[in-house]
């Protein structure tokens, strides 16, 4: 019986895993972003590609510069230096040098907030995104992206990164854009814009939550805590019930 | 007035049963003694209802019932500007989660030893209403951080009273004080989740376990300790709640801390399951996210509900295959017709019947995360009709049973 049970019980975990597998298929690709979010001179590099880059068009309004010195390890001089480019107040939060208005007017849409996009998208989907834009002259902007068909934000990095070609390959009869190559070279070395990249999502995902480091660092001693609790409580119970037979 | 002791506690108990409810609660509270891991789920369902509770209130003083509010003053107030804001709101969206599969456990262990039957059946009625009182609370709860799935997951659970013939129409717009989900549904929701459905939780609770207390618990050998008493009354096979079970549970909630402190502090979001990746951009009513799924522990529910052909272009008789799907646990103690409690004691084909209920209710919760297709959809129907077949048929295959000899004493 405890055979049959346990043969059953494999097998609806066997049968889940294919369920979760078949879910997760489909769509392009994506390439793991492999960032360290407790590297703070990736952070700060991050900080400022950012300031430089997305802060022009993307507001991130739930952070403060004072909390991105402080946990960053910059000084309030560093901040207002360097990444606040409409010079707003320590205390206040990041918003977009360009209006909604004009963004309205420009791109038709307001460029979205991008206090929490890693947590909305995940690191690897704003890696690939974010190396994943290709010429296509059939677009407005010029570009079109591996992962985002048709995204109506242009290609800011096609200077540093160059001019790249989209890769399709034939699976079955359908052919299917499987990745971007560079054909015209950059003013950055492929490895140099990388880390670039790869700089920017840490930021992305230390803007997204804050105190995750310090969550996972408090969580170890929490469950050291509750390890050396379970060994109390447990010689108690069985100091309790050594008389029940 | 008749004092029968001394002291502080002779005066309090000359005037209120303090060592009375004491004693009959607790410290002469008898319970049996062969309880193993299937009993831990009830005081742990207790102890993430005190963490729902501690840690709401602390959330009510910052969150802004607010359609225009709501999600910064959850996203930037409570998780980044609030000290240790973010700690109380993870407790709370793990609870929610913990509360669901603490339930589930509970609710399977009463399943397998058959704790719903005579003369338990009040507790189960009960336990069912918590069980109700709980999908609505999780369900309001769910659209107060106003977030993309916040409002989605709630508008097609809503619509689903549209599909109820005449009134639906009706219905669903006074549910929600608007044409659509609003600042009115919210402020509502608001109200619902943190004082009345609260409320209403802690009396079943109450109810639920003086039940509990004036039959006696069921035990893994569904064996009545009441009918074998000592010369002074009590339970050969008892023993008091407390001290014995109470360090016991103390164990057990250690343990069960480990494994909420893992997600709260490691994995907060559960990979999508317990805080989904779409709720982390605000509500948009005009954007509609490409795939809309409910929180995981509506899902079994959800695929029955789906896996309904629509008659006449109306999902009435899904919506009505859902509710069925949950008021027919109301009839257990009725369907179940084999006198003997514990799974330990009947037959073999019964332990495989379970099994495969278990498998089909998990292969159904799944399938509600997925979006349909043919194959899926199939296979929803499938477990539809066992989940259906498997209460409907009780009355009938659980008097075929060949049952072993139930023991006169706990093993």
């Amino acid at each position: 019986m405890k055979k049959t049970i346990l043969v059953m019980l494999l097998t609806t975990i066997a049968m889940t895993n294919t369920a979760l597998v078949m879910a997760g298929g489909g769509g392009y690709p994506k390439s793991p972003a492999n960032v360290d979010v407790d590297d703070m001179a990736s952070l700060q590099r991050g900080a400022k590609v950012f300031s430089e880059y997305c802060l022009s068009c993307h507001s991130a309004k739930f952070v403060r510069f004072n909390r991105v010195a402080t946990d960053l390890g910059m000084t309030e001089a560093e901040v207002m230096d360097n990444l606040n480019p409409l010079g707003v107040k320590f205390g206040n939060t990041m918003t977009a040098v360009m209006t909604e208005d004009y963004a309205k007017e420009s791109f038709g849409a307001v460029p979205p907030d991008l206090s929490l996009v890693a947590r909305s998208r995940g690191l690897d989907w704003l890696y690939t995104y974010l190396t994943g834009f290709y010429a296509d002259s059939s677009k407005t902007t010029g570009h079109n992206n591996a992962i985002f068909k048709d995204v109506a934000m242009p290609n800011i990095f096609w200077k540093q990164e160059g001019v790249k070609k989209p890769v399709y390959e034939e699976h079955d009869g359908t052919v299917v854009l499987v990745g971007v190559e560079v054909v015209e070279k950059g003013t950055m070395a492929p490895e140099e814009f990388d880390t670039m990249i790869r700089d920017l999502v840490a930021f992305l995902s230390y803007i997204g939550e804050p105190n995750q480091s310090y969550r996972k660092s408090l969580g170890v001693y929490v469950l050291v805590f509750l390890f050396v609790f379970f060994g109390f409580a447990y010689a108690m119970k069985k100091d309790y019930w050594k008389d029940v037979h | 007035m008749e004092q029968k002791s001394n002291g502080l506690m002779g005066w309090i108990d000359a005037r209120f049963p303090a060592t009375k409810t004491w004693e009959k609660h607790l410290a002469k509270y008898y319970t049996p003694k062969n309880f193993n891991f299937w009993y831990f789920f009830g005081s742990l369902a207790f102890m993430v209802l005190v963490i729902q509770i501690l840690s709401g209130v602390f959330l009510t003083m910052f969150y802004k019932p607010d359609t225009a509010l709501a999600f910064q003053s959850v996203e930037m107030g409570i998780m980044r500007d609030v000290e240790w804001g973010w700690l109380i709101r993870y407790f709370h969206s793990t609870g929610a989660s913990a509360f669901f599969i603490v339930i589930y456990l509970h609710m399977f262990r009463a399943l397998i030893y058959g704790s719903y039957k005579k003369p338990r059946e009040l507790i189960w009625i009960f336990g069912m209403l918590i069980f109700l009182v709980l999908m609505a609370e999780g369900f309001m709860g769910y659209l107060l951080p106003w977030g993309q799935m916040s409002f989605w997951g709630a508008q097609v659970i809503i619509n689903l009273v549209n599909a109820i013939p005449f009134v639906g129409e009706g219905l669903s717009t006074w549910v929600r004080g608007d044409f659509v989900i609003g600042d009115a549904t919210l402020n509502r929701f608001f109200s619902l989740h943190v004082a009345a459905i609260p409320l209403i939780l802690v009396a079943l609770i109450f109810v639920h376990i003086v039940a509990l207390h004036e039959v006696g618990s069921n035990n893994p050998d569904g064996v009545e300790i009441k009918k074998n008493k000592d010369e002074n009354g009590i339970p050969k096979d008892g023993i008091p709640f407390h001290p014995y079970y109470s360090v016991k549970d103390i164990v057990g909630v250690i343990v069960f801390l480990m494994f909420f402190s893992i997600v709260v502090f490691f994995m907060p979001e559960m990979f999508g399951y317990f805080i989904e990746h779409a709720n982390f951009e605000p509500a948009n009513p005009l954007k509609t996210p490409e795939h809309i799924a409910p929180v995981w522990y509506f899902t079994p529910y959800y695929s029955i509900l789906r896996a309904v052909p629509s008659i006449a272009g109306s999902a009435f008789p899904g919506v009505i295959a859902m509710g069925a799907s949950i008021v027919i646990l109301f009839f257990l103690p009725w369907l179940d017709r084999n006198p003997v409690k514990s799974i330990r004691y009947r037959t073999g084909w019964y332990k495989i019947l379970i099994v495969i209920f278990v498998i089909t209710f998990i292969i159904l919760g799944i399938l509600g995360t997925l979006s349909p297709t043919n194959g899926r959809t199939l296979l929803a129907q499938i477990c539809t009709v066992y989940y259906f077949a498997f209460f409907l048929l009780m009355p009938f295959y659980t008097k075929l049973e060949k049952n072993k000899t139930v023991p006169e004493r706990t093993t």
